[in-house]
Parts: C-alpha cells; structure tokens; sequence
C-alpha cells in the first residue's frame, strides 16, 4: 500500500486516490482549431516515462480535489505533490 | 402539504434496538446509536473571501480554515470539507431557518453557494471508552486524540466513505457520518466489530 500526501489532508492510503492521466499535458484551449494530426498528438502522445512523471490525482474517499504527484515509474516512489495551478516541483 | 403527510424514517431506524443491545452488553465500553435527521448544510465560498465574514455571521461560528479541523459554538459544528467547502451540523429543527439566514447572507455573493445535505447523510454516534479500538478495526487513519488533532476527517471505514468527527476530549468518542445507502452496510459492520465487547454477536436485521 502506497502512502500518498494529499497536499490538504496530508498521508491517506493509495485506496483514498483515484489516479489521473499525465499532468501538465493540458487540453487544448480550442480543438476545433487543430488539425488532425495535432489533435492525434494530444490525444495519443504521450512521453512513457520511465522514471519521474508528473501525475493528475484526486483524493477522492478524502477532500475530492485533484492535485499532482511527481511518482518515479520504476518504482512507485512519490517524489512530490503539488497544488492545481503550483508549478511542477524540482525533484533531480 | 402532500410531503409533510409521509412519515419520516432514518436510514438505521432498523438498528436501533440492536445498538440498544450492543451498548447495553458491551457494559460501558461502547455506546452506539444513530442521531438522526441532523440538518446539514454544505457551505461553498472562497477561503478569505468577501462571503465567509457574512456566512460566519449567520452561522455564528467560524469556518474553519485549515484541513481536517472544525469548529463548534452551541450546538452547531462546522467541518472543513475542502478549501472552499464546509459541512455545517445542527440540530434538526434548525433545518430551515438556518438555510434561510445563510441563503440571505449569501444572497450578494457571486462565488458562494449554500445546499440542505441533510438527507445525503445520516450520523451514527460510536462513544465509550473502546470507541476508537472498535473504529480502528476498519479504518487506517490514527484516531488517537494525539494524532487525530484536528477532530475531523473524510475517510473510508469498512469501506465506506465517511466523515468522522471526534466529540471532543471530554467525551470519548466520534460521529460517524454515512451516506443513507451505506448505513445499512455500516451498521451491520458496528455490530459484527462490536462482538469483542459484547461477548455475544448481536444479530443483523
Ligand atoms: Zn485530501
């Protein structure tokens, strides 16, 4: 079992989360403008990271909001949350 | 006139007799029973913003602003639900008038927002000295009064997602709010979880 820190709430179990896709891989503000291949680029790109990788995760048994987690691939290792809207922690 | 007409049935009517029984057995070591009909009010406003002053006001307590803490004057309680959330308790004959006060307090705001929850929820009191072994047996978080300092958390227990609210340090305790289609559920667990106090398995309906 994982412990993720909700950064509200603090150290809750993995079964409190519900995961999210890739962070920062934000929805295009106007679709209807992109050609194909953009829109296919958003939709199924993705970097596979193998190693830390920006996640979207909502504490969902807990406060119900979203945050991210930097967590290492390899391993599962949380490396760091943040806020909606914080920037993305350095975490070398 | 039509709504007034049908009775009103909480969602543990069913288990009172049998938390009777636990807490009779149990020979102090627990308490349980169902406080139903608590009114409930979900508060929404921007934490620091212009509404909160107002909405305080009308509830005569403050919202409070750090996670998994509350706040209590009188009878009322509010419970941090989210950085711009709030659960208010009261009793059940405030139902109405509370909303109204808040409703009006809040009728200038853009980004505030007041909903009556009260049937989303019912509230099982598990009090007596045992009432934090006997939560621990289905919940992960540390619910000792050192640990568990804010007094309040959304949690699972036995599965179920709930709001635990500690009573308080004079009164060992907790509230446990559960959403009316996991009482049932819940209940059935608080008995069978119970069993170390009572000797005897105190039958499900
Ligand atoms: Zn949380």
């Amino acid at each position: 079992m994982l412990l993720i820190a909700c950064p509200w709430c603090g150290p809750r179990d993995e079964a409190e989360f519900h995961y999210g896709p890739e962070a920062h891989h934000d929805h295009p503000a106007d679709p209807a403008l992109l050609s194909d291949e953009e829109w296919g680029r958003y939709l199924f790109f993705h970097d596979n990271t193998h190693g830390p990788r920006a996640e979207r995760c909502c504490h969902s048994a807990g406060c119900r909001r979203w945050f991210h987690t930097v967590r290492d691939t390899a391993h599962h290792e949380i490396l760091a949350v943040h806020r909606i809207g914080e920037p993305k922690p350095e975490t070398a | 006139m039509t709504a007034e007409s049908v009775p009103r049935h909480s969602p543990l009517a069913h288990a009172a007799e049998h938390f009777r029984t636990v807490t009779r057995l149990s020979g102090g070591a627990l308490r349980l029973a169902e406080v139903p009909y608590l009114t409930q009010l979900t508060v929404r406003a921007e934490p620091g913003g212009p509404a909160v002053p107002g909405a305080e006001r009308a509830l005569g307590l403050r919202l409070p602003a750090e996670p998994n803490t509350l706040t209590r004057h009188g009878s009322r309680t509010a419970l941090w639900m989210g950085p711009d959330e709030w659960l208010v308790l009261a009793p059940p004959e405030e139902a109405g008038g509370l909303e109204d006060r808040l409703r009006e307090a809040l009728a200038d705001e853009e980004s505030a927002a007041v909903a009556d929850v009260s049937g989303q929820r019912t509230t099982v009191l598990v009090g007596g000295p045992a009432s934090q072994e006997l939560l621990a047996r289905g919940c992960a978080l540390d619910l000792h009064p050192r640990a568990f300092r804010g007094g309040c958390a959304q949690t699972t227990l036995a599965h179920a997602p709930v709001v635990l609210v500690a009573r308080g340090a004079q009164k060992p305790g907790f509230w446990v709010l559960v959403r009316s289609s996991y009482a049932g559920h819940l209940g059935a667990w608080l008995l069978d979880a119970a069993t170390e106090y009572t000797s005897v398995l105190v039958r499900e309906w």
